[in-house]
């Protein structure tokens, strides 16, 4: 892989980078290293973990002190494993596609929004919006999770140990939720496609969700994910799917009607 | 967008005005407009009054400096001439005082009677509340009102990213809820019925300081408080009554709450030990009190608590 070089205001991706360059601060040991956040800026850390490993052939970082920030671990494209020891703010892990993530901490709203692929593996709380606009890969919350998960979730599986806040899977159009404890209301509202596993109480429904069938692939895709990620299943699940009532894509307006025919 | 904290302390006092500079600083980039606190410091049988006798970004006059001087006299004789008994008034800057006096009588008359001081404005009146608010970081307000020393049981703060309306002192938060003493209440969020329940609040013979809606959650709450319902029923029915996003943090001489509106659309975050309750808009914030890594949460849509001293 080429070694990111910095041409001026933009590294060799195009991504403007202005001000700042890696701190160097990482101690490299082989393919592993770890990273000291606490003294850096938001900007530093992200660069430094770019550096690490786009150029430095580190596959395995630690992150340590975090300490709640924002939008840190962003945009990486590459196969890679991260573990941070501690916590997130807003937007953690935002746009990547390729690692395999671990934080032992919580995190805040927007985790891993727009994933494309790869595992994010959170051991305690997430915010709402987590995994919004999820592309692919695995989310995993051991603990509970706020409002609008999911949202506009396009493929993946977000699984989520405790409970959900409202509007979970809110326009969802691929993708699996799996949720183990209670969910808020509203869930699945104005969802297209994909399916949602819960196996608390749902508070409320959203328009056009409706339950399915839980059928032996479920069954078994349930247990699969269970077992990949150690989690206690519980024992039964119900599933919910889009009822199909909203679908009118091709309901032209008269008018439209008209010009087409 | 705004950003709200709050903190309280079960146990002993802490020093509270310093506690929430901190908070509020780390959530600057949430709103530098403007930036308030309400502080509660130990009670004593005094009241204690913020008011401020003019805003700093109003074009001054050539006069600017005499008319202010003027005005806080006046303020002074009229609150003798009501029946205070003045202890002692300081001033942080030329346009914003503190001022302790004794004083039996009702709050309403008293504090109608001092803003009709052309340009005067009552922050807040308590026996242990006091409200700071003005332009700037939460940096240069904590210095410029001297709130490091400030000791204390609880507080909650605001940065302001103004949306619903101007950039000045009366637009910032949080708000007394005029003529209540010690209620005071910070916001993040828009409420979208503001002028139906300005005008039932203006029927029942309630002012209003500012053009914003988030005063509304003071005075509305006070009124429930003042018609018999217990702090946290009057905030269960706000979740009702009042229309819009909204987080919104509550202080009274014992106790803060906080309310989330039914979409949950904005942020808490909530961190919780026997002695000490800290919550925020972001985590960061709490970390600001709290530089470790700690378990928190977000409170869900709809939700109400309240935590007493």
């Amino acid at each position: 892989m080429a070694p990111v070089t910095q041409r001026g205001r933009y590294d060799n991706r195009g991504l403007a980078e202005p001000d700042t360059v890696a701190p160097e601060t990482a101690v490299v040991s082989g393919h592993t290293a770890t990273l000291d956040a606490a003294d850096l800026t938001t900007r530093q850390v992200n660069l430094e973990l770019r550096r690490l490993l786009y150029s430095c052939g580190v596959t395995e970082v630690t992150l340590q002190n975090p300490g709640a920030r924002h939008s840190l671990a962003v945009g990486l494209l590459l196969r890679c494993r991260i573990t941070i020891e501690g916590s997130l703010g807003y937007f953690g892990c935002g746009l990547i596609d390729g690692p395999e993530i671990h934080i032992t901490g919580r995190v805040g709203w927007s985790v891993a929004e727009n994933m494309m692929s790869g595992v994010i593996v959170i051991d305690k709380n997430a915010g709402s919006l987590t995994g919004a606009a999820l592309r692919g890969g695995d989310l995993v919350v051991r603990g509970h999770v706020g409002a609008r998960t999911g949202i506009d979730q396009k493929g993946g599986t977000i699984i989520v140990g405790g409970n959900a806040g409202s509007m979970t899977g809110f326009m969802m159009q691929r993708g699996r939720q799996i949720l183990c404890g209670d969910v808020g209301h509203g869930m699945g509202d104005s969802m297209y496609d994909g399916a949602i596993y819960v196996a608390g109480k749902v508070a409320s429904l959203g328009i056009d969700c409706v339950e399915a069938e839980l059928v032996a692939e479920d069954e078994e895709f349930l247990d699969r994910k269970f077992k990949s990620y150690r989690l206690d299943r519980p024992d039964t699940f119900r599933k919910f799917v889009c009822g199909k009532k909203l679908w009118n894509y091709d309901n032209l307006e008269p008018n439209e009607r008209k010009l087409v025919l | 967008m705004c950003g709200i904290a709050g903190i309280i302390h079960r146990g002993d006092s802490g020093a509270v005005g310093h506690e929430m500079a901190s908070m509020l600083q780390a959530m600057r980039h949430r709103g530098p407009d403007s930036t308030g606190y309400a502080l509660y410091g130990e009670k004593t049988d005094l009241l204690v009054m913020r008011f401020k006798l003019a805003d700093p970004n109003d074009s001054g006059d050539f006069s600017y400096g005499d008319r202010l001087a003027r005005s806080r006299r006046e303020v002074e004789s009229r609150l003798a001439k009501i029946g205070a008994t003045i202890d002692r008034v300081d001033g942080a800057n030329e346009y914003a005082y503190r001022a302790t006096f004794r004083y039996e009588g009702e709050l309403k008359p008293l504090a109608d009677y001092v803003e009709d001081v052309p340009g005067a404005e009552i922050l807040s009146i308590g026996y242990s509340l006091e409200i700071v608010k003005d332009l700037g970081d939460a940096a240069t307000v904590a210095e410029q009102y001297r709130l490091d020393d400030f000791q204390g049981t609880h507080a909650i703060g605001h940065v302001r990213m103004a949306t619903e309306s101007d950039v000045d002192i009366a637009g910032a938060h949080p708000y007394w809820a005029y003529p209540f003493s010690d209620v005071a209440v910070v916001h993040n969020g828009q409420l979208t019925n503001y002028h139906g329940w300005r005008r039932r609040l203006e029927r029942l013979g309630h002012r209003f300081q500012s053009e914003c809606d988030s005063e509304i959650i003071a005075v509305y709450l006070a009124q429930r408080m003042a018609d018999g319902l217990s702090l946290e029923t009057a905030m269960k029915q706000s979740l009702d009554d009042l229309d819009g996003v909204f987080t919104y943090l509550v202080v009274t001489e014992d106790s803060l709450g906080m309310a989330k509106d039914e979409m949950a659309a904005k942020p808490l975050v909530l961190y919780e030990t026997d002695d000490l309750v800290a919550m925020a808009s972001e985590e960061g914030s709490i970390r600001a009190v709290v530089n470790r890594e700690i378990d928190t949460y977000d409170p869900y849509e709809g939700e109400v608590m309240v935590w007493h001293r």
